[in-house]
């Protein structure tokens, strides 16, 4: 019996542990300094505004691990020896294993800005975040927010739900420009300032500023401002948490390299979820994704490859999901947020509701390449088959109903989109 | 417990302290309800109809008024920020007095209707004696302490309903919902029923019907006095006794079919509208644990079995012995009875055996063999149906499960184990409606792909406490016997993973591949591997 020992208990790590007790008897161990059991990490932001507890964040009963047969073990690794297949914990410890697979997940970016050390300045992404958060803002009245993306949105949500003034610096020209389309990026814009938050456009942060404590109590915009605070949210995107590893012979860039196969550059050694760089990215998907369910993929994955069957990941037609505070989006094949070469994009916009529908297509094959949707749920079974047999815009519009995933009488809008897409073509 | 619970739910600042309008709206509401316990105090109010509209009306204005503070200045969209810091909400100093005071009502309700005021001899007094204005206005009789209850509950069911649709306001499903419990609660429950009983005069007397109220939620449908009653009323009579039965074994089961059991359960029934609307801030108090789910199986059948017996015994009480004054005799009704639940135990063995989980196998046997050996009994003991009187039966299920289970612990305790705890662990009407859904329906709830982020929302506010996350983040349809169709699981998940749906009884269970991307091979190979 081999001892599979696995460090990370997130989305990937414990997935993969399930997985190979489904199909082996070997021993694992799974290993987490951060929490005695899995939670989702992508739920924190509900336990901070009161909409769960942390138990509820939990998808597996606390009986479970032991009943089959996966051991947890609470602690921080501090350096691997992969000569002697050795872990070695930061209380002395140490831990022996057959195969090794690494799910460390990721940390928050720092830049190097003066100030990113201070107390009252943090990102969120674990469990430790979300504690210091809640000391942190105790008696927080006015925050700043640097960087426009997921979590950050995420973050003014939390904090407004406790009455805490937010100003946020994103560096687009409007939010989340980078990924979404600019109408697209506007409305969510509109609605973020909606929701009472300073939403500051082309701003950066050039540093934090303290008082005599050592806490933060202002920063100062790319723009010259000082705007006074006693939280900074460093939002500004993750990367791999993959420090402790750096200086072994584990070959790393950003991340641990992998193969299609996620083995790492040592043999028995694999890597899994967000702490992965992939030397061949699969079809225009990046080297580095920190999504959850690429996570969730890669630990099946591997779990089969460690049972006896190598399998390479496949993670098939991209797709993703948020909410920036009431809006849903969608997204599934590739939306650039500008056209690509070749590529159209025809948006479509509700006149009062904050909907929003973006398709992109080939201008000469007329393929249909992708979709963002915005207050609208489409349902991924439909969509999917019409990218995997590459399927012509004019068929998706005439079927977008069957792809619809809203709930029952909601207002429907295809007719809408499909005749706003005549009337733009002729007008073109 | 760990430091963040410790510091969320105790210490965590609250976001939402009443504004001003809602202070005001509590002390309207507050001061409604103060009225009515002056009446039951026995202050004898001189204008009664004028202060019976002025409590009602403050009661209704304040909860409405509450609302409207509560919603009007929010974006469309989830509204559940600080559930869980909230005493009301969170099991706190709030939620056991309103718990306790809520129980007390029900036992002075069911068990010492006296002290309400509710007189043998003579006027009513208190409490009953304030509403029998309104009582004479509808019904021309004088009130009772159902009639109380029944008012009550109408206006709690519309306030809060009124409530629930500002709260959901951007979802028209919960919206048309909502409105169509609280159209059956005022129009079925409370009004025809009264109007009803205008008809009755000399040698002409229907008994109170509320004609959504299935048997066997309705278990005293089928006893003598009422059955005495609609045959003794000729053919409106027959025709309510006829549509009686048809409710349960013709309409039910169409229904339920087409649409799952919410047909009922959260769009007509009364203790469902009241659950989805006064209980509707409790909702996820409910326990999701898997002992909770077999605890909840045990017992909801049981209550079933129970209430089988129990009526069977009881109509075979009144039946005669003689097949030559009426066809339908004990005899006759007896083997009836057990041809009927024979037959449909062997149809459900086996169309569906390939479904059922292994102890609802185990489950549907015993039952099968308790009936039946029961039955058995009977022709061995002489007079008693099987092993009980009848009447000692029937009283039993009234108190247990009628008035404990249903009212004291249902509702009373909404509060402390959610608004759901009558719906899932006691009422054999959801039992059957449960089974029908979980093996003969087109309903589900479809799993979006690989979209679930397993936040966990959807299970912290199924009333029910079904774990709707275990089978979305699998990708797996939710299927389940409990499930009442509120919506509101998909209505709070963030990624528009959830979807009820009416469609093909084929594949409702089988799960989709886009879990795993488009690696068909890793779903065919891991599928093969957990066999």
């Amino acid at each position: 019996m081999k001892h599979i020992v696995i460090i990370g208990n997130g989305i990937a790590g414990i997935t993969a542990a399930r997985h190979i007790r489904k199909a082996s008897d070997q021993r694992i161990t799974v290993i987490s300094g951060e929490s005695d059991y899995f939670f989702s990490r992508t739920a924190l932001m509900y336990v901070y505004m009161g909409h769960m507890k942390w138990d509820h964040l939990k998808p597996y009963e606390d009986w479970f691990w032991e009943k089959n047969r996966i051991e947890l073990k609470k602690a921080w690794v501090e350096k691997v020896d992969f000569d002697n297949k050795k872990l070695l914990f930061s209380e002395g410890e140490s831990m022996n294993y057959d195969q090794l697979v690494l799910a460390t997940g990721s940390v928050y970016n720092k830049f190097g800005w003066e100030g990113e050390d201070l107390k009252g300045v943090q990102g969120l992404v674990s469990k430790q975040d979300l504690i210091e958060l809640e000391e942190n803002t105790a008696y927080t009245k006015k925050a700043v927010i640097v960087g426009g993306g997921l979590i950050g949105v995420e973050l003014a949500e939390m904090l407004r739900t406790r009455k805490i003034e937010v100003t946020f610096l994103v560096r687009e020209k409007a939010f989340w420009n980078n990924v979404l389309p600019l109408p697209e990026a506007r409305m969510i814009s509109e609605h973020i300032a909606s929701h009472g938050v300073d939403l500051r456009h082309t701003t950066e942060l050039d540093k934090i500023l303290a008082d005599e404590n050592g806490r933060v109590k202002a920063v100062r915009t790319s723009a010259g401002e000082e705007i006074e605070c006693q939280l900074v949210g460093l939002c500004a995107g993750v990367r791999p948490n993959i420090d402790f590893l750096k200086a072994t012979e584990l070959e790393t860039d950003r991340g641990i390299l992998v193969n299609e196969f996620l083995e790492t550059s040592i043999p028995d050694v694999y890597a899994i979820g967000d702490c992965v760089q992939h030397r061949d990215p699969v079809g225009l998907r990046k080297p580095v994704e920190a999504v959850w369910y690429t996570g969730r993929i890669m630990g099946e994955t591997l779990a089969q490859t460690l049972t006896g069957k190598r399998t390479a990941y496949q993670p098939g037609n991209w797709f993703n999901s948020a909410k920036f505070f009431d809006i849903e989006y969608q997204t599934y094949g590739w939306v650039w947020p500008k056209p690509l070469k070749n590529e159209q994009h025809f948006h479509w916009q509700h006149e009062k509701e904050p909907k929003a529908v973006t398709i992109a297509f080939d201008m000469e094959s007329r393929k249909f390449l992708g979709i963002n949707t915005f207050g609208i749920r489409m349902r991924q079974e439909v969509i999917d088959t019409w990218l995997d047999k590459e399927m012509k815009i004019d068929h998706v519009l005439v079927n977008l109903r069957e792809a619809n995933f809203d709930p029952e009488f909601y207002d429907r809008h295809e007719k809408e989109i499909f005749r706003s897409f005549k009337n733009n073509l002729q007008q073109a | 417990m760990s430091r963040i619970e410790h510091n969320m739910s105790l210490t965590g600042e609250a976001p939402a302290s009443l504004n001003t309008q809602q202070k005001l709206a509590s002390f309207l509401g507050m001061s409604g309800l103060i009225i009515l316990l002056l009446a039951g105090l026995n202050v004898n109010f001189p204008n009664k109809t004028m202060w019976l509209s002025i409590s009602l009306g403050a009661i209704f204005a304040g909860i409405v008024w509450f609302a409207r503070a509560a919603y009007s200045d929010t974006h469309p969209g989830i509204k559940n920020d600080g559930i869980w810091f909230k005493s009301m909400t969170n099991r706190g100093y709030l939620a056991w007095i309103t718990g306790i005071a809520l129980t007390g009502f029900y036992i002075v309700l069911y068990f010492y209707p006296e002290y309400l005021g509710l007189r043998a001899e003579g006027d009513n007094t208190g409490l009953i004696a304030l509403f029998d204005p309104l009582s004479k206005l509808l019904s021309g009789n004088p009130a009772s302490q159902w009639f109380v209850y029944g008012t009550l509950y109408t206006i709690a069911i519309a306030a809060f309903g009124i409530k629930f649709l500002w709260k959901y306001r951007h979802n028209r499903y919960e919206k048309l919902r909502t409105i169509s419990v609280i159209f059956f609660q005022t129009a079925f429950a409370f009004l025809i029923p009264e109007f009803m009983s205008r008809l009755n005069g000399e040698g002409f007397s229907l008994p109170y019907y509320d004609l959504k109220n299935i048997w066997p939620l309705n278990y005293y449908n089928f006893e003598q006095y009422r059955v005495d009653d609609f045959l003794s009323a000729g053919t409106i009579g027959l025709a309510l006794l006829l549509f009686g039965i048809a409710s349960i074994f013709i309409i039910t089961p169409i229904l339920t079919y087409k649409y799952g059991k919410r047909w009922y359960c959260s769009w007509v029934c009364g203790c469902g509208g009241l659950a989805e609307t006064a209980g509707d801030p409790y909702r996820h108090l409910s326990d999701k644990s898997l002992f909770a789910w077999k605890v909840e199986r045990w017992v909801i059948h049981s209550v079933l079995v129970f209430v089988v017996l129990m009526t069977t015994a009881v109509v075979y009480s009144y039946l005669g012995y003689d097949a030559d004054k009426y066809w339908l005799n004990r005899d006759v009704f007896l083997v009836g009875v057990a041809v009927f639940l024979t037959i449909l135990f062997a149809g459900i063995w086996y169309f569906k055996r390939e479904e059922l989980e292994k102890d609802a196998r185990y489950g549907a046997i015993c039952y099968l063999v308790i009936i039946l050996s029961l039955v058995g009994f009977h022709y061995m003991s002489g007079q008693n149906l099987f092993l009980f009187n009848a009447e000692t039966l029937r009283q039993a299920y009234g108190f247990l499960i009628g008035a404990v289970f249903s009212g004291v612990i249902g509702t009373g305790f909404y509060p402390i184990f959610g608004n759901r705890v009558w719906c899932r662990f006691g009422c054999p009407m959801a039992a059957i409606l449960g089974m029908q859904q979980r093996l003969f329906s087109k309903f589900r709830i479809t799993t979006n792909g690989g979209q679930c982020i397993s936040c966990g929302n959807c299970s912290t506010y199924c009333e029910m406490g079904i774990d709707v996350r275990a089978y979305a983040q699998k990708g797996e349809n939710i299927v389940r016997s409990s499930c009442v169709g509120c919506g509101i699981c998909s209505a709070v998940c963030p990624r528009g993973v959830l979807k009820l749906e009416n469609g093909s009884p084929r594949n409702r269970t089988i799960s989709q591949e886009a879990v795993m991307g488009d690696n068909l091979d890793l779903l065919d190979l891991i599928e093969q591997k957990s066999k």
